[in-house]
Parts: C-alpha cells; sequence; structure tokens
C-alpha cells in the first residue's frame, strides 16, 4: 500500500517560498512524475514528502495516517538519490543490506532479500564489489536495490537518470517502468527531462515556481494543457504560440499551436480556417523520420511546424503553413486555457 | 605520463631536487655513521680513536635506552590517541552550524601556532605550576590538596601538553575531510534507518578512515623527536621519567659530551623510526591506496 497525500503543504526557506501551498492525491501503485524546470521546486516536494526537509505549513500523509512530523526512516519510504549516494566502503552487498541491518532483520532473512534484489538487478555477480568498481548504470541499480529491498510502500527518485549517458538512460528509463510495474509499488519520480516524464509516468505533476500547475495522465496534459506553462513545457520542439489580431480573431489573448499540428503547403483553397501563413523557412533540421521547419512569418513571428518523413524543403524556401482548426489551443489574458 | 618524452622529461626536471635532497640527507648520515664508529669526547678533544661498535653496544645495554625507549612508545600513542579521538570528536562539533563558527574554529587552531617551547613555559608556570598555577589554583578553591603536575605524573603532564598543540592538528584534518563527506549519503543513511551513532560508525568513520592514516603518520615522525616540551619542563626527570630518545640522544652529546655515543644513539633512532614507519604504513597505509 502506497497512497500519499498532501494537503497545502508549504515550503518556506527564510522569506523565500520554495512551494506554494501543494494538494496532491497519489493513488496507490501509480507511477507519478514531477516535472518542471530547474529551480520550481520539485526536488524540494520530493524531499518534503521523504521527511529529509520539514514543511512550513500544511500535512503529508501516507495511507490516510498523517506522518508529517515523522521521521524519515519511520515513513516507510526509500529513495533514490541523484548522486547514487551509495556508502563507498561497503561492498554492493553492503549497501544495499544497511537498511535491514539497521531495520535490525535477521541475519538469513537479510541475506535472502539481497540475494533476491540483487537477482531481479542482474546485480548477482557484482555483489562483493565495491561501487567504485562499478560503471554508472550498475550503480544506479545498486541505488535502486537498496532501494527495493526494504518493499517501501512507496519509491522516491531524484532524477536519478540524470548522470547517465543517452543512450543508458533510454535502457534504464525502460527498466524503472518495467520494475516499478513488476513490483506494483507508489513511485514517485523528479525530472526535468519531459520526455522522461511523458514516456515513464502514469501522472504527471507539472510544477513551476513553487506551484502545482496541472496533474494528470500525459495525453491529458498534451492535448488539454491547463494553461500557457504547461502548453509550453510538454512537447518537443515547444508549441508555437501566437498573439495579437490573429488570436483576437479567435477570441482569445494567445493561441497555440503544437508544430505537429501545422500542416506544410496544403492543398486545396486558401482558408479554410482563414489561419493560412505565409512565411520564410529559416532553418529547417531534416532528421530523416521527420522534418522541422523553422519559418519566419511576417507579423507573426518564428512558427515551428513538424511533417513526418522527408518533405524536400530547405532553407530560404517559401512555405504556407496551416494549423489545425480542431487542434488549436486558446489562452486567455491570465495564460490559462478557454474551454471550447 | 603518457609518452617516452614527457617521462624523460619528467625525469630530468625532477633530478636537481632529487639529488638536492640526497645531498641533504646522505652527508649528515654518513658523518653521524662515521661519529658513532669514534670514541670521540669533546670533553678530550684530538684523542678520537676508531672503536668499532662500541658506542652502539654501550648505547644499547645502557639501561636508560630501555626507558627512554619506552617513554618514547607510551609518549607516541597516549598523544595519537588523545589527539584523535578528541579530534574526530572536536572536528564533528566545528562541523556543525553555530553561531560565531569561525572565531571558534580560530580558537581551536591557536595552539598550533604557538611554539613548543612557549607553550611549555606556560603549561608549567602559568597551568601546572602547584604553587602559582591555574589547576593548583582551582584545586586549592575547591578545598584539595594541589597537584605538583611534573613530580607526581611527570610523563602525563609532558604527554598533556604535546596533545594539547596536536590536537588542533588533527581536528582541523578532520574537519575538512568531515566537510567533504557527501550531504546526500547522511540522507540516504537516514533514510535507512541509521541514526547518529549508526551513521557516524557505519557511514562517517569510514570516510575519515584515510585522513586518519594521515594524522597517524604525520604526527608519529614529530612525536618521535618531541624535545623542547621535556626540556623545558622536565629535563628529562624525575630520574628518567621523561627522557624519550631525542632527550636521551641530547644528554649523551651536550651534558656528557660523549658524540661518539650520540651518533650511535642517532643511528638506533632512524632505525626505531624505520621500523615503527614500516608497520605504521603495513598496518594503516592500506587506507591511502585509492
Amino acid at each position: 500500500m502506497g497512497r500519499i497525500t498532501l494537503e497545502g503543504v508549504k515550503k518556506s526557506f527564510g522569506a523565500h517560498d520554495i512551494i506554494k501551498g501543494a494538494d496532491l492525491e497519489i493513488a496507490d501503485g501509480s507511477f507519478v512524475v514531477f516535472v518542471g524546470p530547474s529551480g520550481c521546486g520539485k526536488t524540494t516536494l520530493l524531499r518534503l514528502i521523504a521527511g529529509l526537509e520539514d514543511v512550513t505549513g500544511g500535512r503529508i500523509l501516507i495511507d490516510g495516517a498523517d506522518v508529517t512530523a515523522v521521521p524519515p526512516a519511520k515513513r516507510g519510504l526509500s529513495m533514490v538519490f541523484q548522486s547514487y549516494a551509495l556508502y563507498p566502503h561497503m561492498s554492493v552487498r553492503g549497501n544495499i543490506a544497511f537498511g535491514l541491518k539497521m531495520a535490525g532483520r535477521p541475519r538469513e532473512e537479510i541475506a535472502r532479500k539481497v540475494e533476491g534484489a540483487a537477482a531481479i538487478l542482474n546485480l548477482t555477480p557484482y555483489l562483493d564489489r565495491k561501487p567504485r568498481e562499478l560503471s554508472g548504470g550498475q550503480r544506479q541499480r545498486v541505488a535502486i536495490g537498496r532501494a527495493i529491498v526494504r518493499e517501501p510502500k512507496a519509491f522516491l527518485f531524484d532524477e536519478p537518470l540524470s548522470n547517465l549517458d543517452a543512450a543508458l538512460r533510454v535502457q534504464m528509463r525502460l527498466e524503472v517502468t518495467r520494475l516499478q510495474r513488476q513490483l506494483d509499488t507508489t513511485a514517485i519520480y523528479v525530472t526535468h527531462d519531459q520526455v522522461e516524464a511523458m514516456t515513464m509516468a502514469d501522472r504527471i505533476v507539472v510544477l513551476n515556481a513553487g506551484r502545482i500547475e496541472q496533474y494528470g495522465t500525459p495525453l491529458e496534459l498534451y492535448e488539454h494543457p491547463a494553461n500557457l506553462f504547461v502548453a509550453g513545457f510538454i512537447g518537443s520542439p515547444k508549441m508555437n504560440f501566437v498573439g495579437g489580431r490573429t488570436a483576437a480573431a479567435l477570441d482569445a489573448t494567445t493561441i497555440g499551436v503544437r508544430p505537429e499540428h501545422v500542416a506544410v503547403n496544403p492543398g486545396g483553397a486558401d482558408g479554410a480556417t482563414g489561419l493560412d501563413w505565409v512565411g520564410t523557412v529559416s532553418v529547417a533540421e531534416h532528421l530523416g523520420s521527420d522534418t522541422f521547419l523553422y519559418v519566419e512569418v511576417p507579423e507573426i513571428g518564428t512558427i515551428t511546424a513538424r511533417g513526418a518523413g522527408e518533405l524536400g524543403i530547405k532553407a530560404g524556401d517559401s512555405v504556407r503553413l496551416r494549423p489545425d482548426a480542431a487542434r488549436i489551443h486558446r489562452f486567455d489574458a491570465n495564460g490559462n486555457t478557454i474551454s471550447a | 605520463m603518457a609518452t617516452q618524452q614527457t617521462q624523460t622529461l619528467g625525469r630530468m626536471l625532477l633530478a636537481p631536487a632529487v639529488v638536492l635532497l640526497l645531498i641533504w640527507m646522505i652527508v649528515p648520515l654518513a658523518m653521524t655513521i662515521y661519529f658513532s664508529l669514534l670514541s670521540y669526547n669533546l670533553l678530550n678533544p684530538g684523542m678520537e680513536r676508531f672503536v668499532g661498535l662500541e658506542n652502539f653496544e654501550y648505547f644499547l645495554t645502557d639501561p636508560a635506552f630501555l626507558a627512554s625507549l619506552r617513554n618514547t612508545l607510551v609518549l607516541v600513542g597516549s598523544v595519537l590517541v588523545i589527539t584523535i579521538v578528541l579530534g574526530v570528536l572536536v572536528a564533528l562539533l566545528l562541523d556543525q552550524a553555530i553561531v560565531g563558527r569561525s572565531i571558534v574554529r580560530l580558537m581551536v587552531i591557536a595552539p598550533f601556532f604557538v611554539m613548543p617551547t612557549v607553550s611549555a613555559l606556560v603549561w608549567k608556570n602559568l597551568l601546572m605550576h602547584p604553587v602559582s598555577g591555574l589547576f593548583a589554583w582551582i584545586m586549592s578553591s575547591l578545598g584539595m590538596q594541589p597537584i605538583d603536575w611534573f613530580a607526581e605524573y611527570p610523563l602525563f603532564s609532558i604527554i598533556l601538553i604535546v596533545a594539547w598543540q596536536w590536537l588542533p592538528f588533527a581536528a582541523l584534518i578532520l574537519l575538512t575531510a568531515l566537510q567533504s563527506l557527501d550531504e546526500e549519503q547522511k540522507e540516504a543513511a537516514l533514510m535507512d534507518g541509521a541514526g547518529a551513532f549508526s551513521t557516524f560508525f557505519y557511514i562517517t568513520l569510514p570516510h575519515l578512515a584515510r585522513p586518519i592514516t594521515v594524522v597517524i603518520l604525520i604526527e608519529t615522525i614529530f612525536l618521535l623527536t618531541v624535545f623542547a616540551e621535556i626540556f623545558v619542563t622536565t629535563g628529562g626527570g624525575p630520574g628518567l621519567q621523561t627522557t624519550n630518545i631525542a632527550f636521551l640522544i641530547y644528554s649523551q652529546a651536550l651534558i656528557q659530551y660523549d658524540v661518539g655515543s650520540a651518533s650511535a644513539g642517532g643511528l638506533v633512532a632512524v632505525v626505531i623510526a624505520n621500523i615503527l614507519a614500516f608497520f605504521l604504513v603495513r598496518i594503516v597505509g592500506r587506507n591511502l591506496e585509492a
């Protein structure tokens, strides 16, 4: 079991408010990702849940029990740190066993659980090595092993993949997701990488400047962003935002359309939406599977468009762009989405 | 060093320093060996003659030698234990965020800047003096009999003074090591349910193993040659109770004017230091390997 509830959780360092009141309900067994730009408070929020920081206000509940004043070890959570924080002088076995040893479990139980965790994580051949003799990915797995062996109510991951190279990161991303499904334990995962967030999460919490901007499934966030910030943060390349007269024509202060929803040189008559833009390509990125065009449209600005496959368009070409009318997001003066 | 060329260059650049160091060491050592084989007393100048290993025989069979060897080992061992145990505790305290931390640190480090002679005089005359000392005043204000430190506990008094001088060194090195301990490791231990004592014994102390080794090695080198403190306070006495090897050699050379015997003693001290260093490196030097 691992249902985690935050009720108006606040955190300030001196006069500086880091978390400005977070309310959140994390269901048992779900994989929740905290995502946001650096300094948005996502790591602080995780540390508050872990108990490594004291809350300034509000309550934290685990399975309905108030743990706000409970010390970290008693909360039944385990954490994987960004630096892994392995104990350098202990073997892999010692590292994984440490939590159980501190809990005063019998020796044979510890041995059995450590072997079990090592088997799940393919660490069995390395049990007697020291952390410094392991590769980055193996250290990462030891850190995860240390977390799972205690059979916690929830795992807390603090940007655990940020120190790995790109290929290993993709692989570990899969492994972590698979492991979480297998163990069916609640997981909270902090990252600044929206691709990690989109691929791993059951639900995503988008944080900005100490506020929860939106909480929902990855596709909800993608298709129905609550406001300008979420719209701009989720999706790559970024959503195009257009203001001024174009937006006013649609009764909005700003409109947004994702690059993949902008058709390049569409056929048919001009102005099915009355929104066709003509501009000059300033940069064309050819990825093979996709083409990204950065188009300078007079009076509107740079519009990014994404076409599937190779479009055969190069910089300097003049193109006509047509946003998909059904996929236009409208925002009011406060940046909130105007529901259709 | 990657290439043949950089290796050769490295050796050539090192050569002058190595040669100079070698001369610096070899010449005095050779002279000591030469003197140790002579019957050479400053009271009878011009009467030097070759006596083989007789000086060594006299020095090693002298009852003062064993007593001073014992005193040396007790002194070195006790000071090491005191400075490291207290040093770890002081370092742990200084690592806490307290008000006026930088001033407290400065005061803790201060004894290290005091010359051994001066600190020995301060301890002898201001603190431990049986009549006018601070300790005596405290004892008598409590209605107790003041202790005549250098008469009743001479070696312990020396140990106290030397430990006081070396505590800052140990504390300082251990403090810098503590500050390099990864904060996330402590937090991981906290999440793993380790209390203050478990964190200290399982995380902090192993982290300090290497700096403790450094402190032991460096302090041993200097503590084997403690001299000023003894010279200023007890003069090796009462009897031989505070005579260590260094002081014994001094008394051979400059009290009995026996240069030959003193040189032999000096060589014995070199051998003892090497034996000690050998075992120390064997026992604790492992920690220095990466």
